[in-house]
């Protein structure tokens, strides 16, 4: 029972970070049915800027505010860049433009940062809590309670504000929402803005917890995608779901079945999504007509 | 394309294929021209599946890993000669992907992209942990060929890089005749009639399914011998064979040169292929500039490097 509590804790952790890097797809997938394999490379920039940042004497908070405005900098210029002049492309393009992107800020930040891993201090200590038998650390709760604090924000942010309002209005249909005076160039450039944003945050959680390298962001991007898929693709509350359900079935398989095929799970879990119900827990059944 | 066309875009591939070696300055260069060969046959196939029949595959790494791997173990544990096993290699890549093309090829665009990248990273996986069968991440050695040893023993003496260079070339201008009499042939009608519109072909009475998966099948054998031929040629082979690297890095070469396009795919394979060698000064930059490769060409000459430019040529009106 002890483990089967330890297990659960840490697949939460890791579960949270994959739900922030999948509620990061949703948002880009909403705005605009683009995929954004780089989605991972926002996670990674969060947590090597805050590291260098904060290794240069600037103190955690602000170390940590100037790696989000900066990932949400480079989200930005990835869609004016990349995303923007290939509009209408097919999807294979815009798959091959985020890919090459996901590559290009891997190479960069190898180059700019290196090649090592490095760690944060956890925010309040390593002190681990006893809670129902197993023991967390005070960073995991950091962690969680980071996903869910971005999902209210995000889901008050949708529901409460006009420009939320806005941005769901282009993701239902792009020309009626210009139609009725929405500028989607704005709210595409805010979603790519937001989405790098809340990635730069998990990184900057998660980093105490995982350490970061400039390599970091293919795994993440494939399990956020995983997770966001297991939830139903451009469900924000699929994609929190998704992402805790895929590090928990993680963390499982790492402590009852074999570690070394724990990487496996989120593969399988995309396979038999996708063959079974490719609509995912959330999503909805659309039909198409032609 | 006419039949005469085939034959010329054969027929040019060939002359390069001979011509080349008189600016070789060292025995390296028939190694990169080798390794040329092998990317361009892998690159042929997915030619067959993204440019003719408009599916995508982000896991065609895992049929190289397979075929590579055979290569390596079939000898040692089945007592197959090499050469057999570039078959054994080919057969289960065919049979792989007949079980997992039919329920992947019913997705499209993302879903196909991400569902076939899951496939390429599991199969990287197994070979990465079976260490007592694949000998682990830190990989495994190959048995040779034999075939240069028996032409040595009629009395032909070829170096390792010249034979490589030409028995990759044979077997790649083998493939894309293939893929060349595939194209005119009322299967490879099917298949880019299904690329145009899924619907509109089915309409027409085209069996869409089957035929999606004829070009996935065809498609993975191909990246199963080229696979095989890697290993053959290095005598080691590693995990990264399946890695989701080398997956990008097919379909980025086939997008480069032109993925409606054979010879375009092979133009393709050759540049990225290049790209490590010269920049290799600059290591560190290896992934900066495929990176920055794989956005421009999208954005700037979707339609991939040599159409493009003979686009621009014919426009000019030359």
């Amino acid at each position: 029972m002890d483990a089967l509590m330890q297990f659960v804790y840490s697949g939460l952790t890791v579960g949270a970070v994959y739900a922030l890097v999948a509620l990061g797809f949703t948002i880009i997938y909403n705005a605009s049915d683009v995929v954004n394999f780089a989605q991972g490379e926002f996670v990674m920039l969060g947590g090597m800027i805050t590291v260098f940042a904060f290794d240069a004497g600037l103190p955690l908070p602000l170390a940590a505010l100037m790696a989000i405005v900066a990932t949400a900098a480079i989200g930005v210029a990835l869609n004016k860049f990349a995303i923007e002049p290939a509009r209408g492309a097919p999807v294979v393009s815009l798959i091959i433009i985020t890919i090459g992107a996901s590559i290009l800020i891997r190479g960069t930040a190898q180059v700019i940062f290196d090649k090592q891993l490095h760690r944060l201090p956890a925010f309040s200590g390593d002190d681990p809590i006893h809670l129902l038998g197993a023991t967390i650390l005070p960073q995991s709760l950091w962690v969680i309670g980071g996903a869910f604090a971005i999902f209210i924000g995000l889901w008050l942010f949708f529901t409460r504000t006009l420009l939320g309002k806005a941005v769901l209005a282009t993701a239902n249909n792009r020309l009626a929402a210009q139609l009725v005076g929405i500028n989607t160039g704005f709210v595409m450039t805010l979603s790519f803005a937001l989405s790098a944003a809340i990635g730069a945050l998990a990184g900057v959680l998660v980093t105490p917890v995982t350490l970061v390298s400039y390599d970091v962001g293919v795994g993440l991007a494939l399990k956020g995608f995983a997770a966001a898929m297991l939830g139903g693709m451009g469900n924000p509350k699929g994609a929190l779901v998704g992402g805790l359900l895929l590090g928990l079935f993680e963390a499982l398989t790492a402590g009852y079945i074999s570690s070394q095929y724990k990487e496996a799970v989120a593969f399988v879990v995309i396979l038999a999504v996708l063959f079974v119900m490719p609509q995912g827990l959330f999503g909805q059944k659309t039909t198409e007509r032609v | 394309m006419t039949a005469k066309h085939k034959w010329i875009q054969l027929a040019v591939l060939a002359a390069i294929v001979l011509i080349l070696p008189i600016f070789f300055p060292s025995g390296y260069y028939y190694r990169v021209g080798a390794l040329i060969f092998i990317n361009a046959l892998s690159v042929v196939g997915l030619v067959i599946l993204i440019g003719y029949a408009g599916q995508i595959s982000l896991g065609h790494a895992g049929f190289a890993g397979i075929g590579a791997y055979s290569c390596a173990l079939a000898p040692v544990h089945l007592g197959l000669p090499p050469a057999l096993s570039i078959l054994l290699g080919a057969g289960i890549s065919a049979g792989l992907a007949v079980l997992i093309g039919r329920p992947i090829l019913r997705l499209k665009g993302y879903y196909l992209g991400v569902a076939t990248l899951g496939f390429g990273i599991l199969v990287s996986m197994v070979l990465a942990n079976e260490r007592g069968l694949t000998g682990g991440p830190d990989g495994i050695s190959v048995q040779s060929l034999g075939l240069r040893k028996a032409l040595r023993e009629m009395g032909l003496r070829l170096s390792g890089g010249e034979f490589w260079y030409i028995f990759n070339a044979i077997v790649l201008l083998i493939g894309i005749w293939i893929a060349l009499n595939l194209y005119q042939s009322a299967t490879g009608r099917a298949m880019r009639a299904l690329h145009g519109s899924e619907t509109a072909a089915q309409t027409v009475g085209i069996d869409v399914a089957r035929y999606k998966l004829q070009a996935f099948v065809i498609s993975a054998v191909y990246a199963s011998v080229g696979g095989s031929l890697l290993a053959l040629q290095n005598g080691f082979i590693t995990p990264d064979v399946a890695g989701f690297m080398h997956s990008v890095e097919m379909v980025t070469m086939a997008v480069l040169g032109g993925v409606g396009s054979v010879l375009g795919a092979t133009f393709g394979a050759a540049i990225l292929t290049l790209l490590p060698q010269v920049l290799t000064v600059f290591h560190d930059y290896e992934h900066l500039v495929l990176g920055l490769v794989m956005i421009l060409v999208m954005i700037f000459l979707p339609l991939g490097l040599l159409p493009s430019l003979a686009a621009r040529i014919r426009w000019r009106g030359v």
